[in-house]
């Protein structure tokens, strides 16, 4: 197979690779993909909590060329907007980009996937706690 | 933390691309060409010629060629049938021998790790009423004999059991398995594409009826193959599945590719002088591979038997990383991976599945086919640099950090998709 130049770039500079601290409640987690299925996604955002802004955003895939790329695309893309804006990426923008052929196209759609899951994650964290406070009745059943 | 992808240099007398995917294809052997370039332009005559000299010479060369092979095997020349290779040999002799001994029973035993073109011809049967046993692999890729002797039965015409595997390299107890059949009174047809001038296989010792082999795996030309059959003890007969001109004794019509079976000849007459010599030195350059990618990387895992086994496979896997993803790495190296994104259908390798590994096992999996024109330096260096792009992408790798912090990764929900 052949692989585009953003590709290649990608899976031999990956962007943000790492990790961020799991408990923080900056913090937003997707765990993505399966290891059966061949890939797994784990991409990380920390959002600011004034602004929503996510201010950083790191990743690792274990995964085939186009599944790094992707997710290492990702990263790029999120950091610096808002959470709001982030959500707005879709796997067709990835696919664009790194003009995956259509095999590849299931990666593009982990990696929004892991953008939703670890947006999902922070909402979570922080809306759940909101949550807690405001009403404390729904609680209850 | 550097994520730089390999910077691994080729040292002077290492020349790029390396080929290490034996088990697809080899390389034609500078000896067989030249024994084959007369046959296409000045000895080009059509070997069922009856009455002039091109036809007589080129009806001799097929016949020396039809020795060279038979002498490798432990067969006579009669015994030799010429085919297009190893797929339409091994659809011949299943769907031949079904074919002729109809009256005698519809079973057919096979096993789950054969080439496709056996376990698909042999779904082919089933659809037309034969029962198809598919036998199931232990651990290191070898079947249990016991399981063999529990499924023959009174209905039982055929046992075809591959000598090599394909993509692990393992060899199954070809010469056991012979015995058996033979007490039985069941023929034995092997698939040796893999083993045959690689490792001793002799239809006497190993008591097999029918024999598959190509020529492009070892070292000859493509589009040439060869089936054994046995003429006596038992003398065992086959349907031609081809129609023609009754060439090949009446079992497989259509004009004989003479250049590609004087190849044919010529790379078995090599292999049985250059074998013993060559598995010694294959042995050791896989086995240099292997001490290497050891000693330097956890978490690898050797796929099928390591103690019966082709002297130029190794099968490995490098858990935690897709193997597409390895490839795409040592891209100046000709491998191949059981990974599903490098398979046609997006399954990971059913072989790797029928040993019992799991699919994050059979996606890390890469098949390093060493041949005779490689190198300890070839192996050296492709050694550094699987070393090193697996290093860079486990530093990649969520699994390989999860597993590094203890967590069992099989107690993790996984969301499938």
């Amino acid at each position: 197979m052949a692989y585009s130049d953003k590709v290649i770039d990608h899976y031999n500079n990956p962007r943000n690779v790492g990790q961020l601290d799991k408990s923080s409640t900056e913090v937003g987690t997707g765990l993505v993909g399966a290891p059966e299925c061949g890939d797994v996604m784990r991409l990380q955002i920390r959002v600011n909590p004034e602004t929503q802004v996510i201010e950083e955003a790191k990743f690792k895939t274990f995964g085939c060329g186009s599944a790094i790329a992707s997710s290492s695309l990702a990263t790029e893309w999120i950091k610096g907007r808002t959470v709001d804006d982030a959500m707005a990426i879709k796997n067709t923008d990835i696919v664009k980009e790194l003009s995956l052929p259509p095999v590849k196209i299931h990666c593009s759609v982990l990696a929004e996937d892991a953008i939703r899951a670890a947006i999902g994650d922070w909402k979570k964290k922080n809306g759940a706690a909101e949550t807690a406070q405001a009403t404390t009745v729904a609680v209850a059943h | 933390m550097s994520t730089v992808a390999s910077q691994v240099e080729a040292p002077a007398g290492v020349s790029l691309p390396i080929y290490m995917d034996n088990h697809a294809t080899s390389p034609l052997d500078p000896r067989v060409l030249e024994a084959m370039l007369p046959y296409f332009t000045v000895k080009f005559g059509n070997a069922a010629s009856r009455n002039h000299s091109f036809g007589w010479e080129a009806e001799q060369a097929v016949e020396t060629a039809r020795e060279q092979i038979a002498r490798l095997i432990g067969a006579t020349a009669k015994e030799i049938i010429f085919t297009s290779g190893a797929t339409e040999s091994n659809n011949l002799a299943i769907k031949g021998i079904a074919e002729m001994y109809r009256e005698r029973g519809n079973h057919i035993i096979t096993q789950v790790t054969e080439h496709k073109a056996v376990l698909d011809t042999c779904k082919r049967l089933e659809k037309h009423g034969y029962r198809v046993t598919y036998l199931p692999v232990k651990a290191d890729g070898l079947i249990d004999l016991d399981d063999l002797k529990r499924a023959i039965d009174d209905k039982t015409i055929l046992v075809s059991i591959m000598a090599a595997n394909n993509e692990i390299g393992v060899l199954q107890p070809i010469a056991e398995i012979g015995k058996l059949c033979h007490e039985k009174g069941v023929i034995f047809h092997t698939d040796a594409v893999q083993a045959v001038g690689k490792v001793p296989v002799n239809v006497i010792a190993d008591n097999i009826d029918v024999l598959s082999l190509s020529g492009h795996k070892i070292y000859g030309p493509k589009g040439v193959g060869a089936l054994y059959v046995r003429r006596r003890n038992p003398r065992v007969q086959i349907a031609a599945q081809i129609d023609g001109g009754g060439h090949e004794r009446g079992m497989r019509s259509g004009t004989l590719n003479v250049p590609g079976i004087v190849g044919l000849g010529k790379a078995c007459e090599i292999a049985q002088q250059e074998m013993a010599t060559e598995a010694a030195f294959l042995t050791g350059l896989r086995d240099r591979l292997k001490a290497k990618l050891e000693s330097e990387l956890d978490y690898v895992h050797v796929n099928g038997s390591m103690e019966h086994r082709l002297p130029g496979n190794l099968n490995m896997s490098f858990v935690y990383v897709e193997g597409e993803s390895l490839l795409m790495g040592i891209n100046d190296v000709a491998v191949s991976s059981g990974s599903a994104c490098t398979s046609a259908t997006l399954e990971p390798s059913y072989v790797l599945k029928a040993l019992g590994l799991g699919d994050d096992v059979a996606h890390s999996s890469i098949r390093f086919g060493l041949g005779r024109f490689n190198t300890q330096a070839e192996v050296d260096y492709v050694a550094a640099k699987v070393i090193d792009i697996v290093k860079h992408l486990r530093q990649l790798s969520p699994l390989y950090e999860m597993v590094l912090e203890g967590i069992d990764l099989t107690k993790i929900q996984w969301a499938a998709h």
